[in-house]
């Protein structure tokens, strides 16, 4: 049997060196630490910054409003109770779920290419379920009120409904957002310690000397380490698909025409890596330009991604055709109203500019030169943004306004406050995650120190085996 | 030496000095090196290094153990008979409500918080014993007294063979040390 391919091409299994350009273990850890213990961040952080609080307040005003005067002053109407709460709770939650694919699907398929990426992913994983989080609490009108939904003994004797998917949420979220926390924190603890070495200041010594929990690199906790980090990756990878599962439930256990499809729920978690991963190259393309870090994350890793951003676009892709299917040969009356209402009622440009966003626009990734184009892929994941949250608006609003009667029928449109919210929840967001650049190693130094010694056993070799051998002899 | 003020109440007086720490400046190096100690029959030893290197717990006595994913594992089956608990309680004995009809177990509708509670106590329970087996968090170790050592978290790696050790003795251990091709080796000081 010839194991090798024809035309006598050898196929590797670590196909690709990760790193560009010569570095070694000082000046990895050099360049990535400086992005934090530079005391003059670039002037483009400050601009982000500033624009990521101002959005802050914007989103603590409109909740501040929202509580004094209830959920009126959304555009939420009968029939629409689920409005742009539950689309951009759906489409925060799905932002997450890249980081948590990257961290623990690629470490438990072993591969490399995912340490350049994990660490700042993972970080978006856990801002995005902050903002997603906050939707269903302030939905519920009286967030107040909130921790009602945790079963707990009362004097009312009441529990919550735990055969419901809107309680499985409570459960499913909460647990997501907690092991992403711990999964996060553990991975930091090592480059913190690195920071702690590394830093001048004493008051910078002082709290990475306190969060990194007097780590020393033994060979004994690494061990463990590495034990914890595989256990978390375990769950943490049934635990992502579940979270999307559960939120597809929210709608699929429903009988509303154009909810009640078996697809939903791999469509919905293909759905969430497909606009995960659209939003770590938004942000990533801009960081490794901003900190000049392009030796690390390379064009192998843009083209990787956008590759997986193309397989998952044609999954969901394929999502869109089977509901026309459905509404088709379901032969159910309500169904196929919901079709036409789709492509042609009211809110069909909605429709159409989801389907050319997420279904025709990221087939041009198909080609090589604009998987590697930067500004091209900037402007293809900003466009996957927009269509993964109109893909939100078409199943949600659309399917409550045209439901089983005509007098239940209506129309939505968000209002002022709507608006005010969702944006300042992306300035919650941009705040925090360029907070986390300043203060946080963005790309894991350790795991880039691990990929070079990887590579020099699997590229090259160093004289020290060699140095160690004869140092011996002369002994 | 018994008689300076340092000392514990009771028991005998530690030594002033924790180890003898050899640095170098290579994984391969280092890995090396523990092999040869533990051939040597050194016992009480650790490693530093600044990323996981494959093997090196492995070569160091008592480097590992499978304690971690034993407790990983009780704490994820207890918060599985936790959660579905929690719902038999809630929809059997609590509070049931006949719906439809339909049972009052309906467990496959209970899977899902079963599921999440499983995750969350697995979760949980490793990330807490890691720390907890590591000894961390911790204020100060000894092993940070070394020469160089904040380089342990940076680019270089450490073997430390520690004066608990029956085989130690402060000439011969620096001199093995020294063979194994080390940049440089250094008494550790306890304080």
């Amino acid at each position: 049997m010839a194991t090798e391919p024809m035309g006598g091409k050898r196929t590797q299994l670590i196909p690709e060196n990760f790193i560009d350009n010569e570095h070694d273990y000082e000046s990895i850890t050099d360049i990535i630490a400086r992005v934090v213990l530079n005391p003059r961040p670039p002037l483009i952080w400050f601009i982000m910054t500033a624009g990521g609080f101002v959005g802050l307040n914007v989103m603590l005003m409109a909740v501040t409003w929202l509580i004094l005067r209830g959920t009126g002053i959304w555009g939420n109407n009968q029939p629409t109770g689920w409005a742009w709460d539950i689309i951009n709770f759906v489409w925060w939650i799905g932002i997450g779920h890249a980081g948590t694919l990257i961290s623990a699907i690629l470490l438990l398929m072993r591969q490399s290419w995912r340490n350049s990426i994990n660490r700042f992913a993972e970080a978006m994983t856990i801002f995005a379920v902050m903002c997603a989080g906050l939707y269903p609490l302030l939905h519920t009108g009286r967030p107040w009120c909130d921790y009602w939904l945790f079963p707990y003994p009362n004097v009312l004797g009441m529990w919550p409904q735990t055969r419901s998917p809107l309680e499985w949420d409570v459960f499913a979220v909460s647990t997501y957002f907690t092991i992403s926390v711990l999964f996060w924190f553990l991975g930091l603890v090592p480059d913190i310690a690195t920071l702690r070495d590394r830093s001048r200041s004493t008051w910078a010594k002082v709290l990475y000397g306190a969060a990194a929990l007097g780590w020393r690199g033994s060979a004994k906790h690494w061990f463990r380490y590495e034990q914890a980090t595989n256990i978390l990756a375990g769950i943490s990878a049934p635990l992502v698909l579940s979270v999307h599962t559960i939120v597809s439930f929210d709608f699929a256990v429903g009988i509303v025409p154009g909810w009640h499809t078996t697809i939903f729920p791999p469509y919905f978690v293909a759905g969430a890596v497909f606009a995960g991963f659209a939003m770590v190259l938004t942000f990533g393309l801009p960081l490794r330009a901003l900190y000049g870090l392009k030796d690390f994350i390379t064009e192998k890793h843009l083209d990787w991604m956008a590759k997986i951003t193309l397989a998952t676009g044609l999954i969901v892709f394929y999502g869109y055709v089977l509901e026309m299917f459905y509404g088709w040969y379901s032969g159910n009356v309500y169904e196929l109203s919901l079709v036409n209402h789709r492509i042609a009622g009211p809110y069909a440009p909605f429709y159409w500019a989801l389907i050319f966003c997420n279904g025709i626009w990221p087939q041009a990734l198909w080609s090589h030169k604009l998987r590697k184009n930067v500004p091209f892929l900037f402007v293809t994941s900003i466009v996957i943004g927009i269509g993964m949250w109109l893909e939100r608006f078409v199943i949600i609003p659309m399917s409550l306004t045209r439901d089983f009667i005509t007098s239940s029928w209506g129309y939505y449109s968000p209002t002022l406050w709507d608006w005010l919210l969702f944006l300042g929840t992306m300035g919650f967001f941009t705040f925090l995650l360029f907070m986390f650049i300043k203060v946080l190693p963005f790309i894991n130094i350790f795991e880039m120190r691990d990929l070079l010694h990887k590579n020099h056993h699997t590229f090259g070799h160093t004289a020290h085996e060699h140095d160690a051998a004869h140092a011996e002899e002369a002994h | 030496m018994a008689g300076h003020g340092h000392g514990h109440d009771h028991g005998p007086v530690e030594n002033p000095i924790f180890g003898m720490v050899a640095e170098f400046d290579s994984p391969d190096d280092l890995l090396a090196a523990v092999k040869r100690a533990t051939a040597a029959g050194y016992s009480k030893t650790d490693a530093y290094a600044p990323f996981p290197i494959h093997g090196l717990a492995e070569a160091l006595p008592n480097g590992t153990d499978d304690r971690l994913p034993w407790l990983a594992f009780f704490g994820g089956l207890t918060g599985c008979m936790l959660g579905f608990g929690l719902q038999y309680f809630i929809n059997v004995i609590d509070y049931p409500m006949n719906v439809g009809g339909k049972p009052l177990n309906t467990w496959p509708q209970f899977l899902p918080v079963t599921f999440e509670c499983t995750v969350l106590c697995t979760g949980l329970t490793t990330f807490i014993s890691q720390w907890a087996l590591n000894g961390l968090p911790r204020y100060h170790h000894p092993i940070f007294n070394a020469p160089n050592f904040d380089r342990a978290t940076q680019d270089r790696f450490f073997l430390c063979i520690e004066t608990k050790d029956p085989k130690y003795e402060p000439n011969e251990t620096a001199a093995f040390l020294n063979g194994l091709g080390a940049l440089n080796v250094a008494e550790v000081a306890r304080q």
